[in-house]
């Protein structure tokens, strides 16, 4: 049912503590968006998980086999992803999967197939002389996934996996995420990008190492206590400024973009009207913005 | 066994691609062969040399015939006055000044002992102890002959020398610097070449993010630093079979033992130095540190390990410090089987010796690499 369970995970480095008290569930066959600011603990999460790092409190278990004990025995049923290239830059598109294949103890033929296929899938089939250091940004972190799912591990953890890569790449990479998820691989996705979380079935947002919120998209919008409107104008932060000084009633006020977002109670609303403000539906963004601040004051209370 | 293959496929590659490491690698043996084989002499001979003769006479030119005879000594200067002497050694132009006091005939004809000053320049030992025993050699000689001269006069009989010591310098009896250097050098060259390589290696696959990539992976800590370090085992007998053809070639270095048993332990010498390499690899974290550490190995080998010194002259200490280095036992094998010709009946300390440093080594290194991914 779960093929990720984490229970009360830590992670300190010295005084600082990178992970405090993590515990989450990943549904087999799901994927699972873990969304938070740099430095707030998704990579450093991810890591323990692969047994990159050992925890320093807590416990986990990735199909059934504990984290901190069986880490050789998960090796083999995992695939891994960092957010910076990891492959042999010095050696070529074919070089490099025929090592992971070798690395995964693949049979010849089976592996050859496999390898096959993994071209087909980062559309690299005829850079297959090409060294790695000459590929593109898309290109490359095609191959890197190639390398990590070689040996159809059952689950995929991806550390920002689209980080530095142009639209229409990441693009075609969702689209191969989706298509494993869709076979059954259980995927597990550290992004600072909104847009992409949106793809996920649940999502677990994360700041300065808490587990602050997790649940599907739709759900998580809904937990926006209020109404959001939205106010055109070119100059956000003389508006913002002007909101504060006339002291209109509202629950948070932040820019967002070209525009100014305000969440308010349904009954002050009107308050707003000669702005120009409109209803919209909050996105994640909102939904984020919101629990940081909030969890920001309660750290403070 | 699929693991180990597919890594050492891909170091092969990343080796044949690296093409100036590998060029390096092969040319970097034979420029250090030539250049300290010929440049390299221990036995300092053709000192510059200034005289200051006073006597002027028929002895004393006779003296400074005998002394130029010995081939240590080129009288290159002659001087005037003491201060002449202070100059041309002071400006290092001479190395040795003599001097000749103006009654040296007189002294000797009256059968009083005749003073000659040889003044050394010191600030360099090794010149200043060559031109000391040679001109002590050359003293007594003279003296003897002179000796014999007035017993023969005096009893008309000829004498023999009480003692007669005859030397035999074994091994290498014409004392060519090279049959002693080669060996060395050769041993020199695998230290820094295996240390660096494998220093470098596993902390380059960190600091480009392979590594992580890697540990993810079922690979075994066992099979990572093996597959280090069989790929330049090839490299260093590739070494070293292009420093011993440089030798036979170039330098008419004889090998007296077996060149079997030259290869097979050389073997362990490289597996010690690739292992240090592995060693310093997991204790580094960057390629700078590697590179400084291995530094650190390389003066100790080049001083401690008897290449240069010799280790009988070293206080205590220092000699044990030199039984911490790889390089001290391949030294003695190497010269034990090139210019002894011995076999494992005499060299099974030195084997054993090299066979627990490797255990030692690799073992701390295993331990190291897992706590360092932790």
């Amino acid at each position: 049912m779960y093929a990720v369970e984490v229970t009360n995970l830590s992670r300190r480095f010295g005084e600082f503590t990178a992970v405090d008290n993590i515990s989450l569930k990943v549904k087999t066959g799901s994927i699972y968006g873990f969304l938070g600011p740099n430095g707030s603990g998704k990579s450093t999460t991810i890591r323990m998980l692969c047994g990159l790092l050992t925890p320093t409190a807590g416990s986990g278990t990735i199909l059934g086999l504990d984290i901190a004990k069986n880490t050789e025995a998960i090796k083999h049923k995992i695939g891994y992803m960092s957010q910076k290239f990891s492959l042999y830059d010095d050696l070529t598109v074919i070089e490099n999967l025929n090592f992971y294949a070798g690395m995964y103890s693949l049979p010849r033929v089976n592996g050859k197939q496999r390898i096959q296929e993994m071209l087909a899938l980062a559309g690299l089939e005829n850079r297959q002389h090409q060294l790695a250091a000459n590929l593109s940004g898309g290109f490359k972190q095609r191959l890197a996934l190639g390398c990590a799912i070689l040996h159809n591990p059952p689950i995929l953890f991806l550390d920002e996996p689209t980080g530095g890569v142009d639209p229409k790449s990441r693009r075609m990479f969702w689209d191969i995420i989706y298509n494993l998820s869709q076979q059954g691989t259980t995927i597990m996705v550290t992004t600072h990008f909104m847009d992409e979380a949106e793809h996920c079935d649940e999502i677990g947002f994360i700041y300065n190492g808490k587990l602050i919120a997790t649940g599907p998209p739709s759900q998580l919008k809904t937990a926006l206590p209020g109404t959001l409107l939205e106010i055109p104008n070119s100059k956000p932060m003389e508006l913002l400024t002007t909101i504060q000084t006339k002291q209109l009633p509202h629950l948070d006020l932040y820019p967002f973009g070209a525009m100014l977002h305000v969440l308010v109670t349904p009954d002050n609303i009107q308050a707003y009207t000669a702005l120009r403000a409109k209803i919209i539906a909050p996105s994640l963004e909102d939904v984020f913005v919101y629990l940081v601040k909030t969890h920001r004051e309660e750290d403070l209370a | 066994m699929n693991r180990l293959k597919a890594l050492l496929i891909k170091e092969f590659i990343q080796m044949r691609r690296d093409r100036l490491t590998f060029v390096m690698m092969i040319v970097f043996p034979i420029l250090q062969l030539l250049v300290f084989g010929f440049a390299i002499n221990t036995d300092v001979k053709h000192l510059p040399t200034i005289v200051f003769d006073q006597a002027l006479s028929q002895d004393s030119r006779d003296f400074q015939a005998s002394l130029a005879a010995s081939g240590y000594f080129d009288f290159i200067y002659t001087g005037n006055n003491y201060q002449q002497v202070t100059d041309n050694l002071q400006s290092g132009r001479a190395k040795v000044g003599i001097i000749i006091p103006p009654d040296f005939s007189e002294n000797i004809k009256h059968g009083h002992s005749s003073t000659v000053q040889v003044i050394v320049d010191a600030s360099d030992s090794m010149t200043a102890s060559s031109a000391i025993s040679a001109a002590q050699m050359v003293g007594q000689l003279k003296s003897q002959e002179v000796l014999l001269n007035r017993l023969r006069g005096y009893s008309g009989k000829s004498f023999d020398m009480p003692y007669d010591v005859r030397i035999r310098p074994w091994y290498n009896p014409d004392f060519v610097s090279a049959f002693y250097m080669v060996p060395g050098i050769l041993g020199i060259i695998l230290t820094m070449t295996m240390v660096m390589i494998t220093s470098m290696a596993i902390v380059r696959e960190q600091e480009h993010g392979t590594l992580e990539q890697l540990i993810v992976t079922p690979l075994k800590t066992h099979e990572l630093i093996l597959g280090k370090i069989i790929p330049y085992v090839f490299v260093g007998y590739a070494q070293a079979t292009v420093a011993l053809l440089v030798g036979i070639l170039v330098f008419d270095l004889p090998i007296k033992g077996s060149l079997g048993l030259l290869y097979g332990l050389t073997s362990l010498f490289i597996i010690a130095s690739l292992s240090l390499g592995v060693l310093i690899s997991t204790l580094s974290k960057t390629q700078m540190q590697a590179m400084q550490m291995s530094f650190f190995i390389f003066l100790p080998s080049i001083l401690l390990s008897g290449f240069m010194f010799p280790r009988e002259a070293m206080p205590l200490v220092f000699n044990w410090l030199g039984n911490l280095l790889p390089l001290t036992f391949y030294l003695q094998i190497l010269r034990g089987i090139i210019l002894k010709g011995v076999g494992l009946s005499v060299l099974w300390t030195q084997v054993l010796a090299l066979i627990v440093f490797i255990s030692v080594v690799l073992t701390i290194s295993i331990i190291k690499f897992q706590k360092k991914i932790a």
